[in-house]
């Protein structure tokens, strides 16, 4: 076997606290060979993307590392400054998570991609761009000679991404390190963004350390795996060893967290003469138009009825309006036209006095568990709010139920007096649904609760939150962009794209019979955990193009 | 990594923020936010200085002279300060140790064993100005009245400029379209104008009343930002989560949002009050703040304006007040800007990062 691309051994990042070496990443050994991609898993705070920064010193400044980092036979760990500058960029190139903020907005994507050429080539305009725009024909942005000259806001997140692609890809290095490259992209996008890194890998032949805490992501590109457990390194493979014999048992409960598709049994219908819940019908929502932005239609003659007792998942990619519909039934945004009916209420005309009496029969769990509370309340004040306003119990009752309220979420009752910041994700999230069960609702929207979760976390939280469903028996609106976590968890599915309902009806019609081409894309562009099966359904999408 | 939640911060810090997080929950454990911010503006070295500085400087300047509670010829009583000349007696000028031809200059001295008695306050510290009045004790009584215009400034501008800020930002539309047009048209005026106007018609009135008229001008700044951080929060879904559990709008004002943006507020009173006191020296400099007989440190400057060539320490002394309290307060409020931001991490210097090696060196031997 030829020499590795990238060689590193004993290699230990510490970061300086409060006086102590707090270590986040111990003693790494891997090599990665060109035309091979590793892949580093973990969740948060395991250490991964910090060794991926360390390889090319771009930590903070109160980082220190040691061991032995070798590009291409070059060691890396204590050369000065302007030595690195040769290599990175040049030799080893970085994809980061979010295109966006990667990409500089003032400047248009082909001023980025020259510049990169022309800082490490003795290069000419003409000829640079010749080559930007050759680089952008090869990630496969549409209409490249035109694609140059346009700012990173004015393309789509995928299209983004590859733009990040393309400017990494400028000097042809021979490391692409990819710090979660598609996290911030819709599963369809997903999949694309990984044909491309697949297709590239093969042609350029470049090695690829590839971050991700997505199982399926891994399944589809690795070669060879790393765990990653609170810096250490757990378990190192190959992808098949990891996937199908994994040893180490925090790689086995991992794999098994992870939601798979079709792997639940088909949960009963739930009876549906009752009066339902909620009750959409026609429903149009659109944000106003304001100065010179034009009005913006979300969702558009929506329909949808929730009955008592069921979970109804609600799937669509970013944009889609799921997120706003979620919110209109809670009568945080009023509607334009249409009816929407809660607890056979009419609340579509409904000022904000008249929405009151409708609150003590709804809750809410956001997306993200970092904003949804407020930093300044303890979690106990957070949780006892919605009870305090409605009048129903007041000082040393109030306390005992927000302890009540804790224990039902499997929170210890002391944390009552901690704040949101002292609370993981996972913790947070659970006060969230302490929170919205306090007035112990009829219905209860939840809003991508997990999106924001490891998924050992989330596999935990879907538990309690079916846990809870049965005991307490409430209707619940699950707005989801993993179809895998609705499979779990949904009676019924309902499928949106661009403000409009496209489909809609009981799981497994869903999952294994959609109608719909959006539907049957969507399912097939969720990454499997599992090497055999992703690549069945690679080749299967490469056929239908 | 966390999926949407990380939008809005730059790349580098957006890599970092898996293992930084896990760090930085590690040194703000078990803290509630207050002490947080007690422990960064304690760590803030410039800060606690000036703290301890302005805090011994309050207490001398206020118990230096005389209180006369009631009417201040006839007072009901007296609360003696430590100082033995009152801002309004006149003792007799003294010639001792001066320059030929020259009254009332300062006994203070800071020199040891060059000449005269060593270090000593002598009986006029400061001097005396040209009737004889003893100018440490003017001095006094000017840092009195500038620090008391400082308080109310800050404290009605504040109010004003919190409350306009967050009405504006929290109902957006008519409402904030008027509040800051309001704002928009108070801000054309130049402070010193207004200023100048009000201390022509009521600088008679004495100094708090004129503290009180300034602040009534001086809260716009402050109800900019203010309004600029009530737009930005009630966008996060704490506010929603509230108005779920059924807060009233008032609820959401005061309990949920004003806590998390006082930071700003603080910061931004502090920087208001040291403008303040240079706002009255100014005033009274140009003759329309603080009027005589009362004193302030910016009259005193320009009443000796001309005795610069001949007796400079005048005019020493209460600009030296005015350079402490404004640079202390300044600091202070650079201290709790620090404090409050939460992205704000200590750098580590090399010296640390040294220390941090021997430590670990020793302890391995150990």
């Amino acid at each position: 076997m030829s020499d590795p691309v990238l060689q590193v051994r004993n290699f230990t990042v510490e970061f300086w606290v409060d006086g102590s070496w707090y270590p986040a990443a111990v003693d790494m050994n891997f090599d990665v060979q060109a035309g091979k991609t590793l892949a580093i898993v973990g969740e948060s705070g395991s250490g991964k993307s910090t060794t991926a920064m360390g390889i090319m010193d771009l930590l903070a400044s109160n980082a220190r590392m040691s061991g032995s980092v070798k590009v291409k036979g070059s060691e890396m760990i204590g050369v000065t400054k302007s030595q690195l500058r040769k290599f990175r960029g040049r030799e080893v190139a970085y994809i980061f998570q979010e295109p966006m903020t990667a990409l500089n907005p003032v400047y248009t994507i082909g001023f980025q991609i020259v510049e990169t050429l022309r800082t490490h080539f003795d290069m000419g305009p003409k000829a640079a761009k010749a080559r930007a725009i050759e680089l952008i024909t090869l990630v496969e942005i549409p209409n490249p000679e035109l694609s140059f000259d346009k700012y990173p806001h004015q393309l789509s997140g995928g299209q983004r991404q590859r733009a990040m692609i393309a400017q990494s890809l400028a000097c042809d290095p021979a490391l692409l390190i990819a710090d979660e490259p598609t996290t911030a992209l819709d599963v369809t996008v997903q999949a694309e963004v990984l044909d491309l890194m697949r297709g590239l890998r093969t042609k350029l032949n470049s090695a690829i350390l590839l971050i991700t805490h997505d199982m399926g992501v891994v399944a589809d590109m690795a070669d060879e795996i790393l765990v990653m457990k609170d810096g250490l390194t757990v378990e190192h493979g190959s992808s098949d060893q990891i996937f199908n014999k994994p040893t180490h048992p925090y790689t086995q409960s991992l794999l098994k967290s992870v939601p798979k598709l079709g792997t639940v049994k088909q949960r009963a219908a739930i009876d549906n003469k009752k009066q339902p819940v909620i009750k959409l019908t026609d429903v149009t929502i659109a944000y106003p138009k304001r100065g010179r932005i034009p009005e913006f239609v979300a969702v558009k003659d929506f329909n949808l009825e929730i009955f008592p007792g069921e979970i109804v998942g609600l799937v669509g990619e970013s944009g889609s309006g799921k997120t706003t519909v979620g919110r209109a039934a809670i009568g945080l945004i009023p509607i334009k036209s249409g009816k929407l009916e809660i607890v056979g209420k009419d609340i579509s005309k409904a000022t904000q006095k008249e929405l009151f009496p409708i609150r003590r029969h709804t809750g809410i769990v956001f997306q993200d568990p970092a904003s949804s509370l407020n930093p300044r309340l303890p979690i106990g004040e957070s949780i006892g709010e919605p009870i305090l306003l409605a009048g129903l119990a007041k000082g040393a009752e109030l306390n005992h139920k927000v302890e009540e309220l804790l224990q039902q979420v499997e929170l210890p009752r002391s944390y009552r007096n901690r704040f949101p910041h002292e609370l993981s994700g996972g913790q947070r999230q659970r006060v969230g649904i302490a929170r919205a069960l306090a007035l112990t609702p009829d219905l209860l929207i939840a809003d991508e609760p997990t999106s924001a979760l490891d998924v050992s976390v989330q596999a935990r939280f879907l538990e309690l939150l079916l846990e809870l469903q049965d005991k307490l028996k409430f209707a619940c609106l699950f707005i989801s962009h993993d179809l895998a976590v609705v499979d779990i968890l949904a009676h019924r599915i309902a499928v949106m794209q661009d403000g409009r309902l496209v489909e809609e009806g009981d799981r497994d019609s869903i999952l294994k019979s959609a109608k719909n081409e959006y539907t049957r894309r969507l399912i097939a562009a969720v990454p499997v955990p599992d090497p055999a099966e992703q690549k069945k359904r690679r080749e299967a999408r490469l056929a239908a193009k | 990594m966390a999926r949407k939640s990380n939008i809005g911060l730059n790349t580098g810090e957006e890599l970092l923020d898996g293992n930084e997080n896990a760090i930085f929950n590690k040194e703000t454990e078990g803290l509630s936010q207050g002490q947080i911010i007690l422990k960064r503006f304690v760590r803030h070295r410039a800060a606690m200085v000036a703290l301890v500085f302005f805090t011994t400087l309050v207490a001398i300047v206020y118990t230096a002279l005389d209180w006369r509670i009631g009417d201040p010829r006839n007072p009901r009583f007296t609360i003696p300060g430590w100082w033995n000349y009152g801002f309004e007696d006149t003792p007799e000028l003294l010639t001792e140790g001066c320059p030929e031809g020259i009254l009332g200059c300062p006994t203070i001295d800071f020199v040891p064993f060059v000449d005269g008695d060593g270090v000593q306050l002598g009986q006029h510290p400061f001097g005396q100005d040209n009737i004889g009045r003893d100018y440490f004790a003017l001095v006094m009584r000017g840092a009195q009245r500038s620090i008391l215009v400082m308080f109310i400034i800050g404290l009605i501008a504040t109010t004003i400029g919190t409350i306009v800020g967050a009405l504006a930002g929290f109902f957006r539309g008519w409402t904030d379209a008027v509040l800051m047009r309001l704002v928009d048209f108070i801000i054309t005026i130049p402070v010193i104008i207004i200023g100048s106007v009000i201390g022509f018609h009521f600088g008679n009135k004495g100094a708090a009343f004129l503290a009180l008229l300034l602040g009534l001008f001086s809260w716009t700044g402050l109800s900019r930002l203010v309004r600029g951080e009530f737009l930005s929060l009630r966008e996060r879904e704490f506010v929603d989560a509230a108005r779920v559990a059924g807060a009233t709008n008032r609820r959401i004002i005061f309990k949920h949002i004003l806590p998390n943006a006082i930071g700003v507020i603080i910061v931004s009173v502090t920087l208001l009050m040291s403008g303040a006191i240079l706002l009255e020296t100014a005033l009274s400099f140009l003759g329309f703040g603080v009027t005589s007989p009362d004193v302030s440190l910016g009259l005193l400057i320009s009443n000796y304006q001309d005795a610069f060539t001949t007796r400079p320490w005048l005019f020493w002394y209460p600009g030296l007040f005015i350079i402490a309290i404004a640079l202390c307060v300044n600091f202070i409020g650079d201290g709790l800007r620090d404090a409050f931001d939460p992205r704000q991490r200590r750098r580590l210097s090399k010296k640390d990062k040294e220390n941090a090696r021997e430590m670990q060196s020793r302890s391995e031997m150990a």
